[in-house]
């Protein structure tokens, strides 16, 4: 028995998007209630409808937002462990408690002020100065501060660089990720970026983390984002047209543990983004291939993790990620596989995951700024880099 | 092993907080000694050092001191500072090194020595030791 076609999502919806700092004194959950209350618009459905809540990374106080939102009766509350690798999970876990009737109408939502409420860029995450332990692990920090390496940026530079060596991988290929997904930007009235640029400009923006530039980089912004998940029976008499929840994974290879912030992966897995055994696990749910799939909405906090998951999800042979993104490869109009048609994490917004969802969404009611022609099976991932990832497979 | 008092990078940024699991690296550490947690029952290095070996589940372990040669496996160059104290050090080099009688172990540490352009995946180099008032430090050079 699996999740699949079991459930549905009948609503998306999100803030206006901030750059980092300039949401006002607006909180994470004023930002959520603001994006839930869209995609319930969206459905046609309530807070009164809503009986669940699906959170990641770090989730948030659901009791806090029960009686915020006025429910009548929570029935189901979850939380994906993982950073932005869980962002499609609460889909998954949606559409399981679903299926296993603990609930029939489940928010997932996620808002973040970057730096807002809580004073910490994910930016700097481990750049803070430490006074002791906090937990279990908290002693393997000692391994990476004490040596500079205090960011999520400069230790994908590392993988990065792995990839670089094993495949040939250059520069300019990251930087062609940025340029196809600033491309989709400029398409997008919703997107914080929306000039287009040049390859020469990937070259000519900051070194941050040598091999990485300033355009390799994500966004660091404020916003809310909420979809709204249902039984694929319910959805039918709902007011948006279903978009069909066709298969769901999580997880990742074991070895690969906390990743970034470990770096200890077998050789084979070291260039990896964490992806594989989730995208086999996907396809096979699914009941799809990389053949099937009309746009990809990829995690794009780096642009080197857009070439490993493209090399993971089957879209090229390992090691032939760099010339597949090459001359537009990911543009939603001539490129060999539209990716991340609204912008992404490196040009529209990082909110960590949840626009990915909503972009795939607009995708299959065919309603995107950068309509993929007839598209009708997408693939959304999560965060690579940590344990657990997530993907889901929609379609309409 | 020579204990230098030369630093890579400032003072202000070392802070070590041992816990039952890595107090032992860092003693041998402050000796001038680079030694890594195996396990006692199938020799798997481990690091960081941990409770239980992820290969055969046994919770005994031991120290296996390495000679301190070892291989770039991957480097970068930092050139924005993340936190104040290291603003004035940019741009510092980030490398990932591998030990020959330490296989699966990679240590997070700088190379004092080497420029971008000398930096490669592969190159070789020894440990060397610098000594901060909070702690000392394995970082390696040029071999």
């Amino acid at each position: 028995m699996t999740i699949k076609d079991i459930g549905a999502i009948v609503g998306v919806g999100h803030t206006d998007f901030y750059k980092r700092g300039q949401s006002g004194d607006q909180t994470e959950l004023e930002l959520m209630l603001k994006a839930t209350m869209v995609a319930l618009d969206d459905s046609g459905l309530t807070p009164q409808d809503i009986d669940g809540f699906s959170f990641y990374a770090s989730g948030f106080d659901a009791g806090l937002l029960a009686t915020a939102l006025g429910i009548k009766e929570l029935r189901y509350s979850t939380i994906m462990s993982g950073g932005g690798g869980g962002s499609q999970g609460t889909i998954a876990n949606a559409v399981a408690a679903i299926q296993a009737g603990y609930a029939e109408v489940i928010l997932c939502t996620k808002a973040l002020k970057s730096g807002g409420d809580t004073g910490r860029r994910i930016g700097r995450m481990g750049a803070e100065p430490r006074t002791g332990r906090v937990g279990a692990g908290a002693a393997d920090w000692d391994f990476y501060h004490n040596f500079g390496l205090t960011s999520p940026g400069q230790s994908f530079a590392l993988m990065a660089r792995q990839h670089m060596h094993k495949f040939g991988t250059t520069s300019e290929q990251f930087g062609a990720v940025a340029v196809s997904t600033r491309f989709h930007a400029s398409r997008n009235p919703n997107a914080i970026h929306q000039m287009p640029i040049t390859i020469e400009d990937h070259q000519n923006s900051r070194m941050i983390a040598d091999p990485l530039h300033l355009l390799d980089y994500c966004l660091e912004t404020d916003g809310g984002t909420a979809v709204i998940v249902t039984s694929a029976e319910r959805a039918k008499d709902l007011k948006a047209k279903p978009v069909y929840v066709g298969g769901a994974a999580m997880g990742g290879p074991g070895p690969f543990g906390q990743g970034i912030f470990y770096l200890q992966m077998p050789d084979d897995i070291f260039h990896w983004s964490g992806h594989k055994p989730v995208a086999d696990r996907v396809y096979a749910m699914a009941g799809v291939g990389p053949q099937d799939i009309d746009v990809a909405e990829m995690y794009d906090h780096f642009t080197p993790l857009v070439i490993m998951q493209l090399e993971e999800y089957g879209f090229c042979k390992p090691g032939e990620g760099g010339a597949f993104v090459e001359d537009g490869g990911l543009r939603f109009d001539t490129g060999r596989l539209p990716v991340n048609t609204h912008g992404g994490n490196l040009s529209e917004v990082y909110l960590l995951g949840l626009t990915h969802t909503i972009e795939a969404v607009r995708q299959l009611r065919g309603t995107a700024s950068s309509q993929v022609k007839d598209a009708e099976v997408a693939l959304v991932t999560s965060g690579p880099g940590i344990l657990p990832t997530s993907a889901i497979i929609l379609h309409n | 092993m020579t204990i230098s008092q030369e630093h890579y990078l400032p003072e202000s940024v070392v802070a070590i907080f041992p816990d039952q699991y890595s107090r032992e690296y860092w003693d041998r550490i402050a000796r001038g000694e680079l030694a890594f947690q195996r396990c006692a029952q199938c020799k798997t290095f481990r690091h960081p050092p941990g409770p239980m070996c992820p290969k055969c589940s046994s919770f005994e372990a031991e120290w296996h001191t390495v000679e301190g040669k070892g291989t770039i496996y991957s480097w970068e160059i930092v050139t924005l500072a993340l936190n104040d104290a290291l603003a004035d050090y940019v741009p510092y080099n980030v490398v990932l090194v591998e030990f020959p009688d330490a296989p699966g172990v990679r240590l997070v540490t700088n190379c004092i020595d080497a420029s971008k352009e000398q930096l490669s995946v592969g190159m070789p180099v020894e440990v060397i030791y610098q000594k901060y008032s909070k702690a000392t430090l394995p970082r390696v050079r040029k071999a």
